[in-house]
């Protein structure tokens, strides 16, 4: 049987395209253009879903979104809204959260059990004994949710876009609209957006029976159009509001982020529920959803209905039943005036009953409790809303439209920033403060009348323009007359309850009434142990009447109740939107592909890719052999690692001295050009941060190497101590300019001599010393260093340079059996070195004293970063040292791995900071963090391994290669 | 369905008492008052009440109870800390939650579900094998673990994650847990009141009184109150405090930021914490994901939400888990952290006699709720701090005695 009605002006349904879907093994039949749920109600399918917590049968309530009781899942997706999810040929969907399908749910028992589920029942038992907790736990657990996940839904990357306008409108409806034609008219960029398919807010469904809604629109739509000015983006929600009135646009393909100029906030009102029991059955709905059914959807409601109604809106309602041939019983009006009397004498010139100060008391279900039967009438006292049980009449109907009354859709006004006040002439809270640039128009500003509507959207406009630099003369809205259009108390108690305050929640008038006797009589302690307006819609219907419940409780006006915070998202927004197309920059170094082509095992070092070792020329070693192997044939013949990833900075200006003296911890003053010296970075506790190299290259310019994962924090640190000296220093960073390699071994001088006519000596440039020279015909940055190996050559090149310089070095090297080295064998060498890494063998405390860097620290200077501190520190005993060990010669026991404790007496002493086997020293050496008392050469101490064993180290001199000659130490 | 709540079935009156009474006037004079009714300031005077018996205490709340940090963290207990003073500390709280739905007689979920802090890098491995024999050296359950273990407790995590950032292993941390983190609050408001203690919401602390370095009072929004014990609890607002009676701490305010997903049926057993995706998830027992992620990189007094947030959360939540692209999030939220140098907490006395301060809760206060609650109520009555958070203390900072946990706080700072 369907109730799908004659074609209606401006339905959203397309009747050329038909469609099949399958419900609950159904098949039903609907149009391009349905929702899942105009489809079903159009079929006489009025079970949609099961509720949160009592699986009662649900049916719809608004048609805007917050449906969250007729949940489907089509196998794929899951926690889809019918509401307001469009149907498609082919879908096969069920409703969530069931067992056994939606009529025949197992858990409706649950629903029989809640007269012993009170408020907050969950923290009243399921913990005495404790050890029971877990049971009751995992059936709460499995109770709770509503869809299951599919683990198989693809991972969907959308990418942002991105707007810019001088106005930003939210909400299409009368106001909105209004508001975008007189903002661009003052020549301003506009922007309107709205959730529904189609513009128009209540245009396109409060028609009262009549046709000048929809000419109004027709007219206001053509404007809109036609303006160049204007863009008009429907299907999309403002998901929050954010700083610098950025505003996500939230659309079925993915966000549109947008900057406004000034936003005007015109996102209308939340129709609210009256409360009564049994105001949740399926056929129980909001006016607003009926007359959407009926004029967007083409679908009639109800065959016979009564209309409950705290306001005018549900006279307008009765008028649109009545006019698809709706049977309507009555009009139930819980205000003791009635409407006005043009409007009440048009619907009793229909045939329809008005009874004015009554209300329903309950609702009498069908016998299979999944629809409605009759209302039961009885007379009501809209100022002590008291229902009088006594009295009741018995109305047989199957559909019931509620109207009690709006709460302003005002999430964005909140996270805005907009101070709210509650206004006895609508009842209901409307702006009071709000930020600059940000406006509010129509509804959601209190306002209702709908030539009003026009006028406010028109002002808040010209207040926009006017805002933004334009003239433009001041549009006043004359206050109109009329009922406030919301209920103070639309809530009718019974003695029996399942009167719904909260359908995402099934929380019912009593939760609220007993939350507030145990105490939680705050609006937001409330919300937290009742979780009014924690489901899926977020309050959207629930939140003002809770406010009124308590302030009716506490005997205090509304707006001493206030409200609870709104926070984003406006609707859920779906996490593959937000995260977009998942952004994971890598950085490759000149030479990346020579090292892949060539056998490199690249890991992520930070966004870089670097090799950490080689399986070289096809060769296949286990990462053992292969580090052994170039380090090696670095200390026998030489090597050559990838060092561009180091960061580099070039540091100039007439204070770059200065700069480094009180940047660093060394002295730079007296560095001659081409002279390196170490750059050691402190923080202001003393911290040891970084260490690099600074040359000199000319009397006002140094060139200053940092550790590869330093590379960004030290430039930024640079910066924000030249604002904070304001010293005169130029600072560039060359990081990814530059391609750097380290040559080293005993053959790396006479290799890097065939690529350069240079004087290379030991005499021209000792360790420590930088020359310009053309290297390979590259005019290259050469300095000596000795980080891995005594003998070495770090050559900085231009980036595009850096292939053609490391691959001449390998060709003039390969007679010589250079190889290529990785990190993992840097690591190595540099370990042999005795040279320790800062954050690998540091950590987060370590001060210079303790990892033997005294000799770096220039305590005469007047001033370094974290000198002040160590003035302290260096009068305070030692807590821990760093030291070089060794295992006993061929060591064969179990391997201690770096971060095994130092233990002595069963206490903590310290931990293993670094730890390998040296082939070429054949012997494991190591550093660690011992007791100051354990540091000194020949003392030893036991380490802890893994599996607990206790491992005896013995503290030795750096750099390691005594070990060579010195069998005894 | 247990017999417990056949009652609410069976009567006619709710039988349920107040949790705590309506406070609305303080008294002239009490014992102690205690700044900030979370669950750190309400859990110090339920244990000065019940261990010492210092009944006569006033609690003073500028909001509503638990609105702070209270009830917006994302409820994570654990104590796989770095340095033995800290995992000595967090682990001694775990003991407490352990037990305290029954002490409080109120069910605080809480849910011990095993929690791992996932390793993408070699150098995140150190740090979890420095944590993990830290805590097996002072007897705490935790160990460095694989990936086929990590994938045995949650098979839906991709263990490549999207071939962004694979896993190399995971600290595993058996004790891990959630609970419900309102409920903490209120239980020990609950219990706090039951045995005198006076609570007062919507009271606002405006300036502290004092005489010769000595603390005498409190200006409140509802009157002066005399007193010469005065316990500060207020996280995210401690410089207000501190600022009133001239002390100086190195705590900085950088607002975290957290969100939920909609309802879904029960997947993530676990508690799942990944540094270098800046993502800790787990699944609360509604159904809800609840997942955070760093501090955000500025200093800033807010609890405003942003959208960069969220935004990367996501991304990387769908790295770990791409199936969630069309799972919703249904709210994101803010608190403010009162973040350390060390990343430790401060507890104890200051220099300013009968000042006493709980601060320096970062993003690690609410796991430490039982035990700052039981050793601050110790300072409080003894006017003297148990060892158990002599590492703490304020004057540290000044000695160069740091307790270094940066390397423990849950994700990357």
């Amino acid at each position: 049987m369907t109730s799908r009605i004659a074609k209606k002006r401006g339905e959203w349904i397309n009747r050329d395209k038909p469609l099949t879907f399958q419900y609950e093994g159904q098949t039903v039949q609907g149009y391009e253009g349905d929702t899942i749920s105009s489809a079903l109600w159009a079929a006489g399918i009025n079970v949609l879903g099961r509720s949160f917590k009592y699986h009662r049968a649900r049916g719809v309530l608004s048609f805007a979104n917050h449906d969250v009781n007729a949940m489907m899942t089509d196998g794929v997706d899951t926690n889809i809204r019918a509401d307001v999810w469009p149907v498609a040929d082919g879908m096969d969907i069920k409703a969530v959260n069931t067992i056994g399908g939606v009529l025949k749910d197992k858990n409706k028992y649950i629903d029989y059990l809640s007269p012993f589920l009170p408020v907050g029942f969950y923290y009243k038992t399921f913990y005495k004994p404790k050890s029971l907790f877990p049971f009751w736990e995992d059936k709460i657990r499995k109770a709770a949710g509503l869809g299951e996940v599919n683990f198989n839904y693809p991972r969907i990357i959308k990418p942002k876009k991105f707007a810019h306008c001088d106005v930003l409108i939210i909400g299409a409806g009368l106001s909105g609209l209004s508001a975008a034609v007189k903002a661009a008219e003052q020549g301003l960029d506009v922007i309107v957006v709205d959730e529904n398919k189609q513009a128009g807010g209540s245009l396109t469904y409060d028609y009262a029976g009549e046709q000048t809604t929809a000419d109004t629109l027709t007219s206001l739509l053509g404007k809109v159009e036609s303006n160049p000015n204007i863009r008009l983006i429907t299907d999309a929600y403002a998901g929050g509001f954010y700083g610098d009135k950025l505003v996500p646009l939230v659309g079925k393909d993915g966000i549109t982020k947008v900057w406004a100029k000034s936003v005007i906030v015109a996102s209308g009102a939340f129709e609210q529920p009256p409360v009564f029991r049994y105001n949740d059955l399926p056929g129980v709905m909001l006016g607003s959803a009926a007359q959407r059914l009926i004029h967007r959807y083409a679908v009639k409601p109800f065959n016979k209905g009564v209309v409950v109604t705290a306001n005018d809106y549900g006279y307008r309602t009765a008028l649109d039943l009545a006019s698809v041939g709706v049977d309507v019983v009555a009009v139930i009006d819980m205000r003791r005036n009635g409407a006005p009397r043009d409007l009440s004498q048009k619907v009793r010139d229909k045939g329809i009953a008005v009874h004015i100060s009554s209300c329903i008391y309950e609702v009498i279900p069908t016998s299979d409790k999944l629809g409605v039967k009759a209302v039961s009438v009885c007379p009501y006292d809209d100022i002590s809303a008291g229902a009088d049980s006594g009295h009741t009449v018995r109305l047989s109907c199957d559909g019931v439209a509620m109207s009690a009354g709006w709460a302003p859709a005002a999430a964005l006004l909140y996270q805005a920033g907009t101070k709210m006040r509650y206004d006895y002439s609508v009842e209901q809270f409307v702006p009071d403060e709000l930020p600059e640039g940000v406006f509010a128009a129509g509804k959601v500003n209190g306002v209702f009348d709908s030539k009003a509507r026009q006028l406010d959207g028109q002002r808040a406009a010209a207040e926009a323009a006017a805002f933004l630099g334009k003239t433009v003369d001041v549009v006043t809205v004359p206050k109109v007359e009329m009922a406030p259009p919301s209920h103070p108390y639309p809530i009718v108690e019974h003695p029996k309850g399942k009167n719904f305050v909260d359908f995402d929640e099934d929380i019912q008038v009593k939760d609220f009434i007993n939350a507030a006797k145990e105490g939680f009589d705050n609006i937001e302690l409330m919300k937290r142990f009742t979780t009014v307006g924690m489901g899926p819609s977020q309050g959207k219907h629930s939140n003002m009447n809770a406010i009124r419940i308590l302030a009716r409780v506490r005997q205090l006006p509304v707006e001493k109740i206030g409200t609870t915070t709104a926070r984003p998202f406006f609707h859920p927004t779906p996490i593959g939107h937000l995260g977009g197309r998942g952004f994971h920059p890598h950085r490759y170094t000149a030479m990346h592909e020579w090292h892949v082509d060539n056998g490199g095992v690249m890991m992520d070092a930070g966004m870089w890719m670097r090799p950490a070792y080689y399986q070289y020329r096809g060769r296949t070693m286990s990462a053992m052999e292969a580090v052994q192997e170039e380090a090696l044939a670095v200390r026998q013949q030489a090597g050559m690692i990838d060092g561009s990833t180091l960061g580099k900075i070039e540091v100039f200006g007439a204070d770059a001295t200065e700069f480094l003296e009180r940047f660093y911890t060394g002295k730079f003053s007296k560095q001659k050009i081409g002279e390196s010296r170490i750059a050691l970075l402190l923080d202001e506790a003393g911290v040891m941060v970084d260490d690099g190299l600074a040359v000199r290259v000319d009397d006002e310019k140094f060139y200053v190497s940092t550790n590869s994962s330093n590379a960004a924090t030290v430039y930024r640190e640079m910066q924000r101590n030249v604002q904070l000296w304001g010293l005169q220093v130029t600072l560039v960073n060359l990081t990814g300019a530059m391609a750097a390699m380290t040559l080293a071994g005993p053959k790396s001088r006479e290799i890097l001599s065939t690529l350069t006519k240079a004087d290379i000596s030991e005499a021209s440039l000792p360790d420590g010393n930088m020359i310009q020279a053309e290297i390979a015909g590259v005019d290259a940055k050469v300095m000596r260093v000795s980080f891995v190996s005594d003998l070495a050559f770090e050559i900085h090149v231009p980036y595009k340079a850096g292939l053609h310089v490391w691959k001449q070095i390998m060709a003039a090297g390969e007679s010589h059996g250079i190889r290529p080295f990785g990190t993992d064998v840097q690591r190595l060498l540099r370990l042999e070195m005795g040279h320790h890494l800062i954050s690998h063998d540091t950590d987060g405390l370590t001060n210079p004293y303790e990892a033997h860097s005294e000799a770096l620290l220039k305590m005469d200077k007047p001033f370094f970063i974290g000198q002040r501190s160590l003035k302290i520190i260096a009068k305070k005993t030692l807590n821990k040292k760093l030291v070089n060990f060794v295992l006993e010669k061929d060591f064969t026991g179990d391997m201690p791995n770096e971060c095994n404790l130092v233990i002595e007496d069963g206490n903590i002493k310290g931990r293993v900071t670094s730890i390998a086997y040296s082939k070429y020293l054949n012997r494991v050496i190591g550093f660690a963090f011992v007791a100051p008392e354990q540091g000194s050469t020949g003392s030893t101490f036991s380490i802890r391994t893994d599996s607990g064993a206790m491992v005896k180290a013995t503290v030795v001199k750096a750099p390691f290669f005594h070990l060579l000659d010195n069998d005894g130490e | 369905m247990p017999l417990g709540l056949l009652k609410y079935g069976l009567s006619s009156e709710h039988p349920a008492p107040r949790f705590f009474r309506d406070c609305t006037e303080p008294k002239k004079s009490y014992d102690a008052v205690i700044i900030g009714g979370g669950g750190h300031g309400l859990a110090a005077a339920y244990y000065l009440a019940k261990d010492y018996g210092i009944t006569n205490v006033a609690v003073l709340e500028k909001g509503y109870i638990g609105g702070g940090n209270t009830g917006r963290n994302t409820t994570i207990v654990r104590s796989n800390y770095l340095t033995p003073e800290g995992v000595n500390f967090y682990d001694a709280s775990v003991k407490i939650y352990e037990d305290l739905s029954e002490e409080l007689d109120l069910n605080l979920f809480y849910s011990t579900r095993g929690h791992f802090t996932l390793a993408h890098t070699e150098s995140a491995m150190r740090t979890m094998r420095w944590r993990a024999e830290v805590n097996k050296h002072v007897g705490v359950e935790s160990y460095v673990v694989g990936p086929e273990e990590i994938s045995k407790a949650c098979p839906q995590l991709d263990i490549s994650c999207s071939g962004q950032a694979p896993i190399l292993g995971a600290l595993y941390h058996a004790p891990g847990s959630v609970a419900r983190h309102d409920a903490v609050a209120w239980g020990y408001a609950k219990e706090a009141d039951r045995m005198g203690v006076e609570i007062f919401q919507m009271t606002e602390v405006t300036g502290i009184d004092t005489k010769g370095g000595k603390v005498v009072g409190v200006n409140t929004s509802k009157g002066y109150i005399s007193t010469n014990r005065v316990l500060s609890a207020v996280a995210g607002f401690t410089p207000r405090i501190t600022e009133m009676v001239d002390l100086q701490t190195p705590i900085v305010i950088h607002p975290l930021q957290a969100c939920v997903s909609e309802p879904m049926k029960p997947w993530l057993d676990t508690i799942l914490v990944s540094g270098s995706l800046h993502v800790y998830v787990s699944q609360s027992s509604r159904g809800e994901l609840v997942m955070g992620s760093s501090l955000d990189p500025y200093e800033f007094h807010s609890t405003r939400s942003s959208l960069d947030f969220v935004e990367g959360l996501t991304t990387h939540i769908t790295d770990m888990f791409p199936f969630l692209s069309n799972v919703k999030v249904v709210r994101q939220w803010g608190g403010m952290a009162d973040i350390t140098p060390d990343f430790a907490p401060i507890m104890g006395k200051t220099p300013l006699e009968g000042f006493y301060l709980d601060a320096g809760w970062g993003t690690w206060g609410f796991k430490a709720t039982p035990i700052s609650g039981k050793t601050m109520a110790e300072t409080i009555a003894k006017d003297m701090a148990p060892d158990l958070i002599k590492s703490f203390r304020l004057s540290r900072f000044e000695d160069y005695e740091l307790t270094g946990e940066k390397g423990a706080a849950s994700v990357g700072h």
